[in-house]
């Protein structure tokens, strides 16, 4: 995967393996997902399992078929960086219109 | 048209490890992180403002078609992994397997714009429009800039299988980088819908 | 250049074709080039992917705009210091739409208020201090022969300029132009005549521009540096430039999102920003409601805060350039002032409700929001003390960037200083929303980046065009517009202690506004005046390009790269491969030859 690496097709050939793997762990959590949905769990409870699995086949993704488990530091800085630009956007407008009232 | 060389084009700069373009396709998909982020954040905010949500009762789950967003689902991170398998093809130097999942993974894009656009029809005739209530003026917006995504990427990748393969000859190196990003790019999209899915559909 | 580093083509081939002998010259006509490829017109100067050619374009385009926006403001200044009295010649050259009998009609004072703020942040001082500066000095800085993505940087002011022309185009649509502000707040912008359509559409264009744009800049200050520049030997402009561009990746979209929310409100019937009951003209509106005004504020207020950093960094690094080559000494605190300004971009993006402590925010929140803009203001001051350190001991030629630059130095401090009662909860209550916080704001801009924007036109022209402008001219313009602009902003601090609206049509509605109406007819006349004090500025400017005394690579005797390459410098920048062999600002070195080491000289 890595570009600056010596290319070996014989190696190469394991990660096909690798993706084929995820394409199916991928399915079956979103069949998970859609079936805790029918389950009416309660709402907190569901948008946390909801939000873990999206969490964990998002992270698949990422790793596996965008190469971040093995990418170089500079990206991983700049994903930190958007990563904390993100939380931010995602929860101080809420959290600054809902103090002191209820949530979810 | 110029002589001008603009170095760690195909290579990867020394001190880096990445080419240009690889990193620039990743700041393309940070500032889409913000934008998705902030799209995120007003769904949040107005969502928990409401007195209801959906406004008019019931889950989203009974009022969108949850089993043709499951389908659809499954048809994106389909093309998610003919995409890899493009460009593992390329670095095999098997072009005409690129070629073959390539072809693939536009397919299934338009599949799944064909099943938005049930979806879409089927909301309208019921006179649910984006101005019905903010619950769908969430979910036509978020779809609506998701579908923009997915039209952005047949665009890229119907370039990369016609007009783009003659560089292959010229310089595979380049071109192989070049699938790699669209299919950065590619995964991005498949990964907002992952988040999208559960968000619109079963909360 | 760094031949052995590039991928593919021969070894030494020409990078530099022989066009950039110094025959090459002016900005607007081709000389008669002998180079061995000879592009048509429009593809070297209107269509051009060289980074130089683009950066001049922005920085010509966005000085018309500048001055369009400032001619907006000079009309609302009649307005303010006569109100309701015809405009005198001007007047009768608008129609009695926006002008019945030469009196400004108020929905037209609006849209002059609002089109003049978009106009000088988006158009104006962005594209200059980024577009124009940081494409036409960055790559040169860092050594490099372009930018990273030439066509990108071609496209980017190519989007850039439809964004510009659909917003001066507002003005002729029905109702005219945006009239809620700069900051368009709904839900009056949503109510608003088509110009606000008009104007979110420009707002969409101007921000895929400047993505396009931080992206090819963060690619080519990491990837492209000469060998030799490593992080710590970069001038402090490209770090300026760096830290800008991450503002501008990670600020924007939120903004974008926001404008894409209010069309979906404008176009499609949504309420994102629609409250439920809203009434308007004692009419209900019909629409879902369930929407919160709010949300547009906080998505806004995302990008305008960083915005502010913006357009305040490149102006400190220019200044920071100007001052270590004027004082011939080192810039006091290199290091500390890059990492001031990476905590300051960092902190740009945690403080932006600071904006909105009217808004009923909860007082957890207030305060946080307080802290952190205390916070920010720490860095803001470790600069302007660097600075100042620089000056000290220092052998200081008054040219005319340093002019510019030193001026800088009290007028950012005194916008900075002054913006501290607007960032504590208790004060800005009764401060919002009033003059002061216009006069803050614009002893930021205005003399702070303005000037410091000055002073790198003056700094760099030599570079861009081959000759010096002139320093007579340069001089009356500084203290004609040094003069002025504090007489028109001075005293808004006081209009707005006196609790003066910023946006009242009429000032003298009210009794506290008549009471400080007199300081308005001084303002006005004081902002007239510095629209004629730009007079000089465009006679120099233009005169200089066939006048101006000729200059060699490096005139002002400076130490970073971009006065190792010709004047100006020819399609690939360099005639040699740039080598770095020291940190940029090593002047009067104990034991040199000369007062400055350059960075690209082995031997100093």
């Amino acid at each position: 995967m890595d570009a600056a690496a010596p290319f070996d097709p014989v190696e190469f050939k394991k990660h096909l393996r690798q993706y084929y793997a995820v394409f199916v762990a991928l399915a079956c959590l979103t069949a998970i997902t859609v079936g805790v949905s029918y389950l009416r769990l309660n709402r907190p409870l569901a948008i946390g399992v909801a939000l873990v699995i999206a969490s964990i086949k998002a992270s698949l993704v990422a790793a596996v078929f965008m190469h971040l488990i093995s990418e170089k530091k500079v990206i991983f800085a700049l994903l930190a960086l958007t990563v904390f630009f993100f939380l931010l956007v995602l929860l101080l407008p809420a959290m600054t219109t809902l103090e002191g009232g209820r949530i979810l | 048209m110029s002589e001008t060389v603009i170095p760690y084009m195909v290579k990867p700069n020394p001190v880096t490890g990445i080419p240009n373009g690889k990193f620039a396709i990743w700041l393309f998909l940070a500032s889409e992180v913000m934008l998705f982020g902030a799209l995120f954040s007003s769904y949040v905010l107005l969502r928990t403002g409401a007195p209801h949500w959906p406004p008019e009762g019931g889950l989203s789950s009974e009022i969108l078609n949850v089993p043709l967003a499951t389908i659809n689902t499954m048809v994106l991170i389909t093309s998610s992994i003919t995409m890899v398998l493009s460009w593992a093809s390329c670095k095999l130097g098997d072009l005409r397997k690129f070629r073959m999942w390539m072809a693939s993974t536009i397919a299934l894009s338009f599949v799944f714009l064909v099943i938005k656009y049930f979806e879409y029809h089927h909301k309208f005739e019921l006179g649910h429009y984006p101005s019905h209530d903010n619950f769908y003026a969430i979910y036509f917006t978020l779809t609506g800039l998701h579908g923009i995504h997915i039209i952005g990427g047949i665009i890229v990748n119907t370039f990369l299988l016609t007009i783009g393969t003659r560089m292959w000859k010229t310089d595979p190196e380049h071109f192989t980088n070049r699938v790699e990003n669209a299919g950065l790019y590619w995964h991005f999209v498949d990964l907002v819908w992952i988040f999208l899915f559960p968000a619109l559909y079963l909360l | 250049m760094s031949v052995e580093q590039q991928p593919h083509g021969t070894p030494n081939a020409p990078a530099i074709g022989p066009e950039t002998g110094h025959a090459h010259g002016e900005l607007a006509h081709a000389g008669p080039d002998h180079g061995h490829h000879e592009l048509p017109f429009w593809k070297k100067y209107i269509f051009s992917v060289d980074h130089k050619v683009i950066g001049i374009q922005y920085a010509v385009t966005a000085l018309l705009f500048l001055f369009f926006g400032f001619t907006l403001m000079m009309m609302m200044r009649w307005q303010l210091a006569y109100p309701g009295r015809p405009m005198p010649f001007f007047g009768r050259f608008f129609s009695d739409n926006v002008m019945p009998g030469g009196v400004m009609a108020p929905e037209f004072y609006n849209q002059l208020g609002a089109m003049h703020g978009t106009i000088m942040v988006f158009l104006g001082v962005v594209p200059l201090a980024v577009g124009g500066f940081g494409n036409f000095v960055m790559p040169l800085q860092i050594g490099a022969p372009d930018m990273a993505f030439p066509r990108l940087n071609l496209l980017s002011y190519w989007v850039f300029v439809p964004g510009g022309i659909i917003m001066l185009a507002s003005f002729a649509m029905p109702g005219g132009a945006a009239q809620s502000g700069w900051t368009s707040y709904p839900p009056l912008s949503v109510i608003a005549s088509s110009g606000q359509t008009a104007w979110l559409f420009g707002m969409i264009f101007l921000i895929t521009s400047s993505l396009l744009g931080s992206i090819n800049f963060i690619v080519t200050i990491v990837q492209m540096r000469a060998k030799g520049m490593t992080f710590f030997r970069l001038p402090f402009f490209v770090h300026a430039q760096l830290v800008t561009s991450f503002l501008l990746l990670l600020a924007f979209p939120p903004l974008e999102a926001a404008g894409i929310l209010q069309l979906m409100d404008r176009l499609a019937g949504t309420s994102f920003f629609l409250p439920t009951g809203l009434v308007v003209s004692g009419e209900a509106l019909k629409v879902a409601g369930g929407g919160s005004p709010l949300l547009w504020q906080h998505l806004f207020w995302f990008l305008a805060h960083p915005e502010v950093y913006v357009l305040i960094l490149p102006a400190i690094g220019i200044v920071a350039e100007v001052i270590a080559n004027n004082t011939r000494k080192p810039l006091w605190g290199y290091r500390l002032l890059v990492y001031s300004i990476i905590f300051l971009g960092f902190m740009s993006f945690v403080v932006w409700a600071h904006h909105m402590f009217m808004t009923g925010m909860g007082t957890t929140m207030s305060t946080f929001f307080q802290t952190t803009t205390m916070i920010i203001s720490v860095p803001s001051v470790i600069v302007v003390t660097c600075f100042l350190m620089s000056l000290y001991g220092g052998n200081i030629r008054f040219t005319v960037p340093m002019l510019f630059a030193t001026a800088f130095l009290p007028m950012f401090a005194i916008g900075g200083l002054t913006g501290l009662p607007l960032g504590l909860t208790a004060s800005d209550i009764y401060l919002h929303d009033t003059f002061y916080v216009i006069g803050h704001f614009h002893y930021v801009v205005a003399p702070g980046t303005l000037f410091a924007l000055f002073a790198g036109i003056y700094y760099w022209y030599p570079k861009a065009t081959g000759r010096m402008m002139n320093s007579t001219l340069g001089k009356i313009h500084f203290w004609w517009s040094f003069v002025s602009i504090n007489f028109v902003f001075m005293p808004m601090f006081f209009q707005g202690m006196a609790g003066l609206s910023r946006r009242l049509y009429d000032p003298t509605v009210y009794a506290h506004g008549r009471g400080v109406q007199p300081l308005n007819v001084v303002i006005s006349w004081a902002a007239w005046s510095l629209g004629l004090a730009q007079i000089p500025f465009i006679i120099n400017f233009f005169m200089s390009l066939k006048n101006g005394a000729r200059i060699a690579e490096n005139p002002w005797n400076a130490t970073t790269l971009e006065w190792m390459a010709p004047s100006p410098p020819g399609h690939g920048n360099f005639l040699t491969e740039p080598i770095v062999y020291r940190e940029p600002y090593e002047y009067s070195v104990p034991g040199a030859k000369q007062d400055f080491s350059p960075q690209f000289v082995a031997e100093a």
